[in-house]
């Protein structure tokens, strides 16, 4: 025992210690990372962002330096706050608030306390800003916009916000990242990849030198410009017809699946979503809950498409053979049906109409008769839904579009599990003419204008469309565009059937329910629609003015523009959906407008009046005061 | 047993040599490491820089080990006492004389190097103590005689206490074992062991649990042995004195240490500590070497010692260095040395007829432990923070010197072997 106490003792401790170093070297991995924190810092070099150009290589977003105040809190020694604060005009309590936060957030990350300074509060700054230990200047780059319009599309970059920071590691506090449009659907590309310096300090946090030699430090990769399939003349254009009215325009190459214009009315200026007035005015858009300028009524509004949807009906009809081009139906100045007498009512024209005359003049009835006769085709009602259904899946109808932006609604298309919910089948049968309101595009059946303006593009090809999007060209990427977008989708419906189709809508443009809208030398195909629409006014439904709608595309043959417009309560589809979407036309294809009648009346026509009438909180008159708001109703109760 | 080539060698244990030579290599490799400018521009002959120092420190400790070699062995036993009785005296002189570095008057100044007799004093007092158990008169079972050991070892002890450098005087605990070695009771031992580890529980687990233990123990004792009847007294007394001890301990801790010295245990004890302050040396410490990982970030490498992050990384906390740049490979060899080290001398003590050889051999190998220990422990956040240095490592002429006085005298004495009666 007196032999080998020590002995034993110093053995024990080695191995002991032996285990000690095993934990802390290779068990416990926490430490690993806590050295690069304490003794390396990073300094970051944001590369330029990548430009935006329209499909004519005019330049729409390019850049502008801005200088950003940044703090690392645990650097921060005593300082003047007041001379600091005069300096960075911002309160005392603002300072301290921010560096509160910043402290939150890291105490060793850099935070911002102020974002992006002007070039001029840059300059006077720069000098003073060695007197604050802890505080420094971050260059970074802001969005530039050559233009005032394509908001909606283009999107903005924000600073990134503590989700996305968790999200992706390659994020820090004060990054900018891009929040809606293509700016967030190509941010990476767009970014680049920011590049680092990793600087070894000492205790007292003082750089000493480059970290392992600057072997681990990397360049900015600068980001890529990105060339837009939309052509900026064409978009200027239709934010301008649509000043002072609301709706949506989506303008599509048929040929390619191009988006050549995509409007949202009201727009807003892309600029005012940068800077230091960003925050401010996001705000100010965010809460207008009236005119929701921030809603992209292009991809996001659901509107019931109305007539135009009877092209669609046609098409069905003609694919399920329960109708040939010649069949002619009878109308009364509208359908009847049922035992009781219902009545599907429509306007005055010629009668008996068979296809072609139908759809130019838009005839309720025939297309009720040839709904009916797609429904009640098979067994059940439910079989001819679902065939119906599944005739207008293939168009990309009732799911999400899929187009390379990041905002979108799936819109809406019943099928029989639909009916059945609503009518409690089993326990209550329901028949085709309960539907009877889709076969003219109402009832169920709702559509963003993108889908519309998609399901004319297939009507101008003749059975197939390529799914809409914006990305023409990625800078030193062939293949930018993704092979989904390069996919021919082939709808249920022959192409063959597609020429009475086209011929109807030929017919409403040249003596039909667009006669109105001609311009010389283009031969139109187009469809107005007239759609009823309703809204909530102290849990009350009334009905507003109709939708005026339009879609078209042109040249009839070697289309090269499809376009669907939707103007919420514009009225008739002539009226104003119409009219812009000819002009729309004229611009694309002539490059100047001949028609200067029908521009100086849009642009001198303002729904404005309309859109304040549900909020005046007095019963108000609709459709030019043809009828009282809420008052029909009350009148056929009694 | 004897081969005649360690005759043709001079006789000296080359293993030890050896070893000697390995860990001085080693620390200053290190030391270059933790105290190198990094923007590169020094010179390197320049006396300024530490490692240049260190260099230099270790080509006289050359000299040194010449001196001691070429001495006579008996030299050492015969002029014990003279040594000792100087070795307190330049401990005393320091309240005089001394100059204070960093809030320790430890050191005699002159010009820029100094010199800090507390390093010299343990060899002295090895010495002193060897020559006085080696004694034929001296019994080691007498209690008179060992309240004069303890005196021989207490002395510089004391002096070193106030200076104030209790590190250094915690190495005194060290000669308990040569003590133990030549007789000394086992009770102590027991003693001994009992109180750290209540201390250490009480601190760990508060005053409540241990004392419940305690009684539970003593009833499972009690009820066990109840036929026997020698020894009943004693037995009571042990458990009632152990309970008045818990009680003390809190009491001291609280009330008699200062924040500082709770705050190092606490940090050991893993209580809720503030790492930026009190616990950072240990923090930073433990960074450092769980950095290195297996193999280390490599020589120059590491970032914690680099940027200097770990305080005193050259002197007491140079093994955070080697964590840091060689892995846990490395801190293993050295942990490894160390070893072999004090197993070698404990080897060689135990074969040396002279029992002044054995009792210097022991003392050593326990002073060397205890500085592996208390510096090992302390770096790898084991211990609570004691400032001692790590043997031959740590950066310090004084330090380097005494060690290896320390270590070549026993050299020196083990050579000697063959010469004895």
């Amino acid at each position: 025992m007196r032999k080998i106490l020590l002995f034993s003792i110093v053995l024990i401790s080695g191995i002991l210690f032996t285990g000690r170093l095993f934990y802390l070297q290779i068990l416990d991995t926490s430490y690993a990372g806590l050295s690069a924190n304490n003794a390396i810092k990073r300094i970051y070099d944001y590369p330029q962002r990548g430009h935006i150009y329209d499909r004519n290589g005019e330049l729409l977003v390019s850049n502008q330096p801005s200088y950003d105040v940044m703090v690392i809190p645990r650097e921060v020694k005593p300082f003047d706050t007041t001379e600091f604060c005069s300096l960075l005009k911002m309160t005392k309590e603002a300072l301290v608030k921010r560096l509160n936060k910043a402290r939150v957030y890291s105490p060793r990350l850099p935070s911002i306390v102020i974002p992006q300074l002007t070039k001029s509060e840059y300059a006077y700054l720069q000098e003073k800003m060695r007197k604050y230990e802890g505080f420094y200047i971050q260059k970074r780059s802001l969005r530039d916009y050559q233009v005032d319009y394509g908001a909606n599309f283009l999107g903005y970059i924000a600073e990134v916000n503590r989700a996305d920071i968790e999200d992706n590691p390659y994020y820090q506090s004060g990054d900018l990242k891009g929040r809606t449009g293509v700016e967030r659907q190509y941010e990476e590309v767009l970014r680049g990849v920011k590049g680092v310096k990793y600087i070894q300090k000492d205790r007292f946090n003082r750089d000493i030198g480059a970290y392992k030699n600057g072997t681990l430090d990397t360049l900015p990769t600068p980001g890529k410009d990105l060339t837009l399939t939309i052509d900026a003349e064409l978009q200027k254009y239709g934010e301008e017809l649509m000043v002072n009215k609301r709706g949506g325009i989506v303008a599509l190459e048929p040929s390619t699946g191009e988006i050549l214009a995509l409007v949202s009315a009201p727009n807003f200026d892309p600029s005012l979503l940068v800077g230091r007035e960003r925050s401010r005015n996001f705000t100010e858009l965010y809460y207008d809950s009236i005119s929701k300028p921030l809603f992209d009524r292009g991809l996001q509004a659901q509107y019931p498409p109305g007539s135009p949807f009877k092209t669609l009906n046609a098409l069905i009809a003609l694919q399920e053979g329960v109708v040939d081009e010649e069949e002619s139906f009878s109308c009364h100045m509208g359908y009847y049906y049922g035992s009781r007498g219902r009545k599907l009512g429509c306007h005055s024209h010629p009668s008996p109409l068979s296809m072609v005359p139908g759809i130019a003049n838009s005839c309720n009835a025939y297309f009720a008769n040839v709904y009916r006769r797609v429904i009640e085709k098979y067994d059940t009602p439910q079989e001819g839904m679902d065939t119906w259904h599944d005739h207008l899946a293939s168009f990309g109808l009732g799911q999400y579009m899929g187009t390379d932006l990041p905002t979108g609604k799936p819109g809406h298309i019943p099928d029989s599990d639909y009916y059945n919910r609503a009518y409690q089948y089993p326990k209550y049968k329901w028949f085709s003419t309960a539907t009877i309101s889709n076969s003219i595009g109402q009832g169920e059946i709702i559509l963003t204008p993108i889908q519309l303006a998609n399901v004319t593009a297939t009507i101008a090809n003749r059975g197939w469309f390529y799914t809409p999007h914006i990305v023409k060209g990625i800078e030193g990427e062939t293949d930018a565009i993704p092979e989904k977008y390069r996919t021919k989708n082939k709808t249920t419906i022959d192409p063959a059937n597609f020429e009475p189709v086209v011929e109807g809508m030929f017919g409403a443009y040249n003596y039909g329910t667009a006669a109105g809208v001609q311009i010389p030398g283009i031969e139109i195909c187009g469809k107005t629609g007239t759609a009823e629409n309703y809204t909530k006014i102290d849990g009350k439904r009334q009905q507003l003015t109709d939708h005026s709608i339009f879609v078209a595309f042109a040249p009839k043959d070697n289309p090269k523009i499809a376009i669907a417009v939707f103007v919420e309560n514009g009225y008739w589809g002539g009226r104003y959906g119409g009219k812009i979407a000819s002009l729309m036309i004229e611009k694309h294809i002539k490059g100047e407008i001949t028609r200067t009648d029908l521009e100086d009346w849009i642009l001198s026509h303002s729904l404005e009046e309309e859109y304040a009438k549900p909020l005046s909180g007095k019963p108000f008159p609709i459709n030019d005061g043809k009828k009282i708001s809420g008052q029909i109703e009350e009148k056929l109760k009694s | 047993m004897r081969s005649t080539s360690r005759n043709a060698r001079g006789n000296f244990d080359w293993l030890l040599i050896l070893i000697y030579m390995a860990l001085v290599g080693i620390g200053w490799v290190n030391i270059y490491s933790a105290s190198i400018d990094p923007s590169g521009v020094a010179d390197f002959f320049d006396l300024s820089n530490l490692y240049t120092k260190q260099l230099l420190f270790i080509g006289l400790s050359l000299l040194l080990i010449i001196f001691i070699l070429s001495l006579e062995a008996k030299f050492f036993e015969r002029f014990a006492s003279l040594i000792y009785v100087v070795s307190i005296l330049s401990l005393l002189g320091l309240f005089v004389f001394g100059k204070n570095i960093s809030g320790a008057t430890s050191w005699y100044s002159f010009g820029s190097f100094g010199l800090q007799p507390s390093e010299f004093a343990k060899a002295a007092t090895a010495l002193a103590l060897a020559k006085y158990l080696s004694d034929i008169q001296t019994d080691v079972k007498s209690f008179t005689h060992q309240f004069r050991a303890f005196i021989i070892i207490a002395l510089p002890a004391i002096c070193i206490v106030p200076q104030p450098d209790p590190g250094s005087a915690l190495v005194y605990a060290a000669f308990f074992f040569p003590l133990y070695r030549e007789g000394l009771s086992g009770i102590y031992l027991i003693i001994g062991s009992i109180t750290i580890a209540l201390f250490v529980l009480t601190l760990a687990f508060g005053p409540l649990y241990i004392i419940a233990a305690i009684v539970l123990i003593a009833l499972i004792l009690l009820i066990k042995n109840r036929k026997k009847r020698f020894g009943k007294r004693y037995f009571y007394m042990l458990p009632v004195v152990a309970i008045l001890f818990v009680f003390s301990v809190n009491y001291i801790f609280q009330n008699v240490f200062e924040q500082r010295h709770r705050d190092r245990f606490n940090v050991v004890l893993g209580k809720d500590v503030d790492m930026k302050s009190i616990g950072y040396n240990t923090y930073q410490s433990e960074i450092a070497i769980g950095n290195g990982g297996l193999t280390g970030k490599g020589f120059l490498k590491g970032t914690q010692t680099k940027g200097n992050f770990v305080p005193e990384q050259h002197t007491d906390y140079i093994f955070s260095t080697v964590g840091e740049e060689w892995g846990f490979l490395g801190s293993t060899l050295v942990i490894f040395l160390f070893v072999a080290l004090m197993l070698r001398i404990i080897i060689l003590s135990e074969r040396q007829k002279n029992q002044f050889s054995r009792i210097y051999g022991y003392s050593i190998a326990g002073i060397l432990f205890i500085h592996f220990l208390v510096n090992i422990g302390m770096v790898t956040g084991v211990f609570p923070t004691v400032g001692i240095p790590l043997p031959f490592f740590s950066y310090g002429g004084s330090g380097l010197w005494g060690f290896t006085i320390l270590l070549f005298i026993f050299i020196k004495l083990d050579s000697n072997r063959v010469n004895e009666w």
